[in-house]
């Protein structure tokens, strides 16, 4: 059985929130390298993978997937019982909202911060403290909502691990690197819940293939 | 069995998506209509079925769901899974990257030309003519992958109409109504698929509540 192809740069949040369910479902993948640096993304034959251009895209054999919560959701289902189920067998009304929660409210706030507070200083930059100050301001806002339902809910969708935790996890660990780990700190619920999540033996896997930048001088 | 409920203003594109899902499902429901500019969606007794204060809301028995492609899902799911492609792996791949990219691509680059163009003159605020220009270069940059898309079949995951079709409705309304809808003209797989999806009965239903300038002209004010 070829294994599958991730790719990607190992940095990308994007590709490490594919990662971390290729991971959770116990499947052997390689990460192929993408490098946005030299434009590799807009080359033919990435463009043949995915013609938006954009990283991560999986193969699995003859199977091209793009969108990195399409992938997710394709692995979640395709191998559903490898590894831990990451989609409940009878539909989560619950799972379903949440897995939009993250992609409308959570991670349009907490990929600008990644990107100002992390990205930035790796090429030479520095962060706007305006985009910042707008974003943090939003997150704190809709971390509120997660802190409340989190007080309810073990996981986002209930009682189990789901997709729906799956998907937040590569912004929660780059987020957690940053200034702004405050925002997850500060409310109890979310931090036990991204304590808990983050403890998963998958994840630890995940993590050590990423090479984390040190934390960027004060 | 009661019909579901749908919260919300009918003039909303996110409305618009949802609505359409579920009249393609053959769903019973009834629109629960909520004022805008009243501010009902930030009432605690909204904010007790979406936290986030947003509509549409659904509600089906003692099922409540926010977000408007959740909804869709969930309805389509129990409904019509054919348009979700349930069951066909690959099929199903395709609905989902094409409903990741209408959420991404299109709705993100749409609605702050819909907002800045179409809204903003009747609630005094000023276009932000580059903001626009912005919006419309990311529109243009996706538009030929469309048009290569819509090349090889008659609708985005294949040759019948699925959730991937249905969610991009409520935003290309909007924008095939204001002055820049020559941009998409000039792909013609998209304007025939643009087209075809305006020829649907339930599409023609739902956009009977939704003219162009949102109410405003009529004094309808969302």
């Amino acid at each position: 059985m070829a294994p599958l192809k991730l790719y990607g740069m190992v940095l990308s949040p994007n590709v490490v929130r594919v990662a971390t369910v290729l991971n959770e479902k116990g499947l052997d993948f390689e990460i192929v390298d993408v490098d946005l640096r030299t434009g590799a993304h807009k080359q033919p034959d990435f463009l043949a993978l995915n013609p938006f251009g954009q990283i991560p895209a999986l193969e699995d054999g003859d199977e091209v997937v793009y969108e990195s919560r399409a992938i997710n959701r394709y692995i979640a289902t395709k191998y559903k019982s490898s590894g831990a189920d990451l989609v409940p067998t009878t539909p989560s009304a619950k799972m379903e909202v949440w897995l939009e929660v993250e992609s409308h409210h959570f991670h349009p706030n907490a990929s600008p911060l990644v990107f100002q507070l992390l990205v930035k200083p790796i090429l030479g930059s520095t962060p706007d403290p305006e985009v910042v100050d707008k974003h943090a301001t939003q997150l704190a806002k809709v971390l509120d909502v997660y802190e409340a339902h989190l007080a309810k809910n073990k996981y986002l969708a209930g009682d189990e691990f789901t997709l729906a935790d799956a998907n937040h996890m590569a912004y929660l660990l780059f987020l957690s690197k940053t200034p702004k780990a405050s925002l997850i700190n500060e409310r109890p619920h979310v931090k036990a819940w991204w304590e808990d999540i983050a403890a998963r033996p998958a994840f630890k896997k995940t993590i050590a293939a990423i090479p984390l930048p040190p934390p960027p001088s004060a | 069995m009661a019909p579901m409920k749908l919260y919300g203003w009918v003039v909303s594109p996110w409305m618009g998506r949802v609505r359409v899902c579920l009249e393609e499902a053959g769903v019973e429901y009834e629109v629960v209509p909520m004022s805008r500019s009243g501010g009902d969606h930030r009432r605690p007794e909204h904010l007790a079925r979406n936290p986030f204060g947003e509509i549409p809301v659904l509600e089906d028995g003692d099922v409540t769901l926010y977000q408007s492609r959740a909804i869709a899902r969930y309805v389509l799911r129990k409904y019509k899974p054919e348009l979700l492609k349930e069951g066909d792996l690959e099929g199903s791949a395709t609905v989902d990257m094409w409903m990741e990219v209408e959420a991404h691509h299109v709705e993100p680059a749409l609605w702050p030309i819909i907002r800045h163009c179409i809204i903003g003159p009747y609630v005094g605020r000023p276009r932000d003519q580059a903001f626009v220009d912005e919006c419309l270069g990311k529109l243009r940059a996706v538009l030929p992958v469309y048009e290569a898309r819509l090349s090889a079949s008659k609708y985005l995951a294949g040759d019948d109409v699925t959730a991937a079709d249905l969610c991009h409705f409520g935003f290309m309304r909007y924008f095939m109504a204001c002055e820049y809808a020559g941009v998409v003209d000039e792909y013609p797989r998209v304007k025939a698929w643009w087209d075809a999806l305006l020829a649907r009965p339930s599409v023609k239903k739902v956009i009977a509540g939704m003219p162009p300038d949102f109410g405003y002209a009529s004094g309808n004010i969302p």
